[in-house]
């Protein structure tokens, strides 16, 4: 799987807000200090965020979103660590596109044990197998989580728009990505249930 | 008390019910919940029903929550009831956008209950 895709399809036919998140650039006018009638002037601002690469790329907003996201929506204290991910053979991946002035994608990836102890802590029901209900929990947790990254920074917030999440189950597969930008990939714990999640960024203007 | 009747409109149905959970711990009973999964099943609702309070997810396919607002004032299809926009979208343009379309409250996800008996329980009150 390609996350270009996952740009293709942000751009494409981004999820909602027509194209109100996704402009670069804006063109103002307005009249010289004092100028009194005189004709104005074009002004183009273009927003970037070439300049603050390092502040987009801090890992630290990605710990902070997922601490925040898994207390406020779950209730439960989430914290990183070192350990290598322990995934079922069977796992549940979410992806959330990024478009605008970032395009990529935020990732998220467990174990199906995992997934279900997540759904059935926002549901309060019981699961016994990945069905639509723990799917839809899932995406709306990468949602979060990619909405809640990118509003660390005021820029990324107002001009990057994200993608209805896609969701995918099964045994034994691998994600690849082409040469991002940067990418940021974290293992998380809470109890004993164990997820990553990764950041791609394969474009910023 | 009379019974408050909510339309709830997000594309996830486990949001839909995490909303309502949350409404129903911030005291907002006895409540009457319609659901609708996006914009256009949301307008459809309201022809056919009257509520007193809507909670709207920005981000939907079809139609997104900002245009479905709009057609609501348009179309007159809820005249004075208040309107919360729940969304991940946290920038103050969203937040401007969402106003001028005639929204009262905005709750950025993720929330918590108390967050959303803040926002929600005076515009009731209110209302």
């Amino acid at each position: 799987m390609l996350l270009n895709g996952v740009r293709a399809a942000v751009t494409g036919g981004q999820r909602g807000g027509g194209n109100r998140g996704f402009a670069s650039a804006e063109a103002t006018r307005e009249g010289g200090a004092g100028s009194g009638g005189a004709v104005p002037r074009e002004r183009t601002m273009v927003v970037s965020l070439r300049e603050s690469v390092q502040q987009v790329s801090d890992p630290r907003n990605l710990d902070a979103s997922v601490e925040e996201v898994f207390r406020m929506m779950l209730g439960f204290e989430c914290k990183r660590d070192t350990r290598p991910a322990v995934v079922d053979k069977e796992s549940v991946t979410a992806v959330v596109g990024f478009g605008g002035i970032l395009s990529g994608a935020c990732v998220f990836r467990s174990g199906a044990g995992t997934a279900l102890k997540i759904a059935a802590q926002m549901t309060g029901m019981e699961f016994t197998g990945i069905d639509d209900t723990v799917k839809d929990g899932i995406g709306e947790i990468c949602n979060m989580l990619a909405g809640a990254w990118k509003g660390k920074i005021p820029e990324l917030a107002a001009n990057t728009g994200l993608s209805v999440p896609a969701v995918i189950t099964g045994h034994d597969y691998k994600l690849h990505v082409q040469a991002p930008e940067f990418q940021i990939h974290h293992i998380y714990r809470f109890d004993e249930q164990f997820f990553e999640v990764t950041i791609v960024c394969d474009g910023l203007q | 008390m009379s019974e408050i009747r909510t339309l709830i409109v997000d594309d996830s149905s486990v949001m839909r019910k995490i909303v309502e959970r949350a409404l129903r711990q911030a005291g907002l009973e006895p409540l009457v919940v319609h659901e609708a999964g996006s914009g256009t099943e949301g307008l459809e609702v309201l022809k056919d029903k009257p509520v007193d309070l809507i909670l709207s997810d920005i981000n939907m396919p079809a139609m997104d929550g900002l245009e479905f607002l709009r057609q609501v004032r348009a179309q007159n299809l809820a005249p004075g009831v208040p309107v919360v926009m729940i969304t991940t979208e946290s920038s103050e343009e969203h937040v401007k956008q969402a106003i001028q379309a005639g929204a009262q409250g905005y709750i950025r996800k993720p929330f918590t209950a108390e967050q959303v008996k803040e926002r929600v329980l005076p515009l009731v009150r209110a209302a």
